[in-house]
């Protein structure tokens, strides 16, 4: 097997999290398919990496999962404070775009 | 060289077979995080997809980083979903119709054509020679010393600032979530005295039927029979998911009383045929 | 001497300056100060004339530079005054006459409350007459052009408490503004054509410059002159003018300032010269100008209007033959002079017999005055006969040659100009005697005016006969002064050249001709107006006449073509810049709103819609990434 296939994977998995994204309304739902979207890139970036032969691949991976974490951790804290305020965690109720 | 060049163009029959296994998981898995109504589903959905792809990394030669998809990502993100999830209503299911007039369609549209193109991009770019991570691994004596070695000296100052961000990160969230106390702290005496004062002198009393039920969103059921809504947590309460058990004691005493008045006559009438 | 030259415009300027700023304390002496600078002036003037006199023909040309008015490169102009021959003339013509006017309004203005501010506007008008006459550039004449014309507005609405008279003001200001538009588009082009507006240097360089050019000076040269002399298209406003004060008439109106057309064509002769279409329109309009205002004059009951058709007509003499070339330059100013001293004894005749008739001035409602004024009647008389051009008085002198002039122009059209000259010589003497029967001859047809009160006709005071009388000295005796010996034409000849023309017919034929036209012309209106007693309502008269009355339509004529016209274009203009332009603006504003009402629809909130734009965003920069690559 070509290992190319994992990139076919994760082009297949990040576009089902883009759909996600685009259709689902409950925030958390919302967020974890952009968690998909960026697991999908780290496939790909470690599948460049064994490709090229070197670490780089992964490392960017490594700093991507880093960065999702902050970002889960901010975008989870937004969600409860509009929850709070709302008592909703759909994006389309906040459509006025403040709290 | 070129047996190792050749070895690293092709994977070998086994990992062909767990990829093709596991892949087809994975998008299901993927597919059910973004159609499953509930939350929690998608959740669990997405974890499973995560733990493969923990499996593809560590099939890719990407040691370190398979064990942190499934010990961060996996175990301390997802949970993280999951506690939030449980916060906001873990039973409150979504509504999948669409409200937004043309947006499915954009986003079927959207999502096909870019879909179509990412493969078009893979499938033009010449990606036939593999180099593998043999010896990127073993020029510092494995994996996990290869990245600790870029990290430290290449990226270093990458990481530096990726250590200020997650630090910006909680603080923001504290932020985010901290609510600012608008009155006073109440003292322990006006605690006290309002709880003497109150409607409710004694404590309140416990939910559930101790017969048969003790979940906390079951009602304790009133001398008459009819459930006492003070028995359950002002939360639930207004979330009304109060589960009435207050009918199905009688019920299920109706259905045994049938089912033994069935077994009953049914043996009756075998006695009869006997006789 | 060269410095005498300032003091000449200083003295007049310092006058209106004291007495306009004054304030109510003058109010006593003001109007002998003002009498006394027009006096200093004039003798100023007499001195430099007697200096210049001395001198010979060569060096009588003075110049004075006060400073540099626009000192910028490429474009110099000089505060700088030229007193030649010519400026000469009509230095001491301005202050002469001017002095007289002056000592006349201080009886004539006796009982205005206002006397002293009036004074002060004819010092002004003298000082701007002064410098128009005497600068040495365009720009600088243009300033003196602008300064007459100022005076003239605000002497004609000196009364502005009628409406007739601000109405007056401001109609003789905007027809001015018409000419003086002509003058400085004139001034602009010899800005762009020499590069320089000093005589000196405009008038030697006609030469070499195209004849295209010169004739468009020439021309917007001729629309000032027009503007500023009365001369057709740009007459209405002299009529209605004869609402100032009667001093104004016959200083502005009639002896100075309404001559300074004559003295631009005549100063820019040169140019004139080498433009020969330029000059045969100046012809043509003194010629139409002088019978137009000669059949205007003809049928005006007020005198003073029709004492201001015979200005026009004699201007348009001026014109003529200012228009004639060389053979006519000297002529035209020596006319200029006389009438300045006739027709500003008239006006001053016809202020006197106002004086005495409690303003009225309907000649219908005069008659029989001469016993009641005989001062009057006999200095108005011999302006009379001076106009007419009886033989021996100034205007026989002055109009005759130019009658010869018009006819030494050679050709048909030295007939044609020959024609109508002897014409307007006899329809002059018609028109003159007309007014002298009415006003001094046959029964007295006055009546109450409209408060009751019988006017009791009486001679004027000796402050206001004392100027008429000087002047009907100048009547009777500058003309003969000025021909016998060819004196006019030997003091101007080197300014203004001479040629004299190959004239068709003797001199003695134009001066028995003239002659006969006079005395038919007189003798036509004492058919009419002397045999018999003359009614006191005006009869309704023939078509022409009724035309006269209204000044031959030109009011009419100006209404419908330009006010109208201008209407007219106004409003096609508001149109235009309602739907045209105001369209363009809020259809593209009405357009704006409706799209941005559209792109508003995009900006809903939903944050997913926002996600589809960027994912679509991204999806098309992929492709088109891709797409480059596949090129």
């Amino acid at each position: 097997m070509n290992p190319v296939n994992y990139l076919y994977l994760a082009a297949l998995l990040f576009t089902i999290g883009a759909a996600g994204v685009l259709i689902r309304r409950n925030a958390i739902v919302v967020f974890m398919c952009v968690e998909l979207m960026l697991n999908a890139c780290n496939l790909a970036f470690v599948t460049f990496s064994r490709m090229h032969g070197n670490l780089d691949g992964q490392i960017i991976a490594f700093f991507t999962m880093v960065v999702a974490a902050a970002e889960v951790v901010v975008g989870l804290a937004i969600i409860v404070s509009v929850f709070r305020s709302r008592h909703s965690a759909s994006v389309d109720d906040a459509s006025l775009m403040k709290l | 060289m070129t047996a190792l060049a050749a070895a690293a163009s092709q994977t070998s029959t086994g990992e062909a077979v767990q990829f093709w296994l596991l892949g087809i998981v994975a998008v299901i898995g993927a597919l059910s995080t973004v159609l499953m109504k509930k939350a929690v589903h998608s959740a669990l959905s997405l974890a499973g997809t995560m733990i493969i792809l923990a499996v593809f990394y560590l099939a890719n030669g990407a040691y370190f980083l398979g064990i942190v998809q499934i010990v961060v990502y996996t175990g301390a993100i997802m949970m993280l979903f999951l506690f939030v999830v449980m916060l906001v209503g873990v039973t409150a299911a979504d509504s999948l119709k669409e409200t937004l007039k043309g947006q499915r369609w954009l986003a079927a549209g959207c999502g096909l054509g870019f879909g179509a193109l990412l493969v078009a991009g893979i499938g033009n770019a010449s990606l036939n020679t593999f180099n593998g991570l043999g010896t990127a691994n073993a020029e510092h004596g494995g994996n996990v010393e290869g990245l600790a070695s870029l990290i430290f000296t290449k990226y270093v100052f990458a990481f530096e600032i990726t250590g200020a961000l997650l630090i910006t990160a909680t603080v923001g969230a504290m932020v985010l979530t901290h609510r600012e106390r608008t009155e006073r702290a109440k003292s322990q005496r006006e605690m006290s005295e309002e709880r003497v004062r109150g409607k409710q002198l004694p404590p309140l009393p416990a939910p559930g039927v101790y017969a048969r039920h003790n979940a906390v969103d079951i009602p304790g059921l009133l001398p008459d029979g009819t459930p006492s809504e003070l028995t359950v947590m002002q939360t639930l309460r207004n979330r009304g998911q109060i589960r009435d058990v207050s009918n199905e004691s009688l019920e299920q005493l109706k259905a045994l009383e049938q089912r033994s008045e069935e077994r009953l006559g049914r043996d009756n009438e075998e006695e009869e045929v006997a006789k | 001497m060269e410095n005498l030259i300032a003091l000449l415009v200083a003295a007049p300027l310092l006058g209106a300056a004291v007495l306009l700023c004054g304030g109510r304390r003058l109010d006593r002496a003001g109007h002998w100060l003002g009498t006394l600078l027009a006096a200093a002036s004039f003798v100023i003037g007499v001195v430099l004339f007697l200096d210049m006199l001395g001198k010979g023909a060569e060096d009588r040309t003075l110049h004075q530079k006060l400073f540099s008015w626009i000192p910028v490169e490429g474009f110099q102009a000089d505060v700088a005054f030229q007193l030649d021959q010519l400026s000469m003339t009509f230095v001491l013509l301005i202050t002469g006459v001017g002095t007289l006017i002056h000592i006349y309004s201080i009886g004539y203005m006796a009982h205005d409350e206002r006397r002293r501010r009036f004074f002060g506007y004819l010092n002004l008008f003298l000082a701007a007459m002064l410098i128009l006459v005497i600068a040495d550039n365009y720009l600088l004449l243009y300033v003196g052009w602008e300064g007459v014309g100022l005076a003239s507005y605000l002497l004609i609405g000196f009364w502005q408490h009628k409406p007739s008279a601000a109405t007056a003001a401001k109609k003789a200001f905007l027809v001015n503004r018409v000419g003086d538009m002509g003058l400085s588009i004139a001034i602009m082009l010899m800005f762009t054509t020499f590069g320089t507006f000093a005589f000196g240097p405009v008038l030697e360089a006609t030469g070499q410059t195209s004849e295209g050019k010169l004739t468009a000076i020439g021309l917007m040269l001729l629309l000032a002159a027009c503007g500023k002399s009365a001369q057709v298209p740009l007459q209405s406003w002299l009529g209605d003018a004869m609402e100032g004060p009667t001093p104004v008439s016959a200083l502005i109106h009639a002896a100075t300032m309404v001559t300074a057309g004559v003295y631009l064509i005549v100063r820019s002769g040169a140019i004139f010269n080498a433009a020969p279409d330029a000059q045969l329109v100046v012809v043509v309009v003194g010629a139409v100008t002088l019978l137009f205002g000669a059949i205007v004059g003809c049928a005006k009951d007020d005198i003073k209007k029709a004492l201001a058709g015979s200005t026009m007509s004699q201007i348009g003499y001026m014109i003529l033959a200012a228009g004639l070339g060389p053979i006519g330059y000297v002529f035209a100013i020596m006319h200029l002079v006389t009438h300045g001293f006739f027709k500003a004894g008239l006006f001053l005749g016809a202020g006197s017999v106002m004086h005495g008739m409690n303003d009225e001035v309907d000649m219908r409602k005069f008659g029989g005055l001469r016993k009641y004024m005989p001062v009057t009647f006999i200095t108005f008389g011999l302006g009379y006969l001076a106009i007419i051009g009886f033989p021996g008085l100034s205007g026989f002198f002055s109009k005759d040659k130019i009658i010869e002039a018009a006819f030494a122009k050679g050709g048909t059209e030295g007939w044609i100009l020959g024609a109508v000259t002897l014409l307007g010589a006899a329809i002059t003497a018609f028109y003159m005697t007309r007014v002298m029967l009415l006003t001094f001859f046959g029964e007295k047809r006055w009546q109450p005016d409209a408060e009751g009160h019988e006017p009791h006709p009486h001679e004027s005071p000796k402050s206001m006969t004392i100027p008429m009388i000087v002047l009907a000295f100048g009547s009777v005796f500058a003309g003969g002064f000025f021909s016998i010996g060819d004196r006019f034409l030997n003091w101007l000849e080197p300014v203004t050249g001479h040629s004299h023309g190959h004239a068709p017919v003797s001199a003695t034929t134009v001066t028995a001709a003239t002659m006969v036209v006079l005395v038919i012309g007189v003798a036509i209106a004492w058919a009419m107006y002397g045999r018999k007693p003359v009614p006191v309502v005006a009869p309704r008269g023939s078509l022409l006449t009724r035309a006269a009355r209204r000044d031959l339509l030109q009011d009419d004529f100006n209404h419908v073509v330009l006010v109208r016209g201008g209407e007219h274009l106004t409003r096609s203009l508001v149109y235009v810049d309602h739907t045209l332009v105001d369209g363009v603006v809020n259809g593209t504003a009405a357009s704006m709103g409706g799209l941005s009402g559209r792109l508003r629809k995009l900006q809903n909130g939903y944050a997913r819609s926002y996600a589809v734009s960027m994912f679509g965003g991204t999806a098309v920069l992929i492709a088109a990434t891709l797409l480059m690559r596949a090129v």
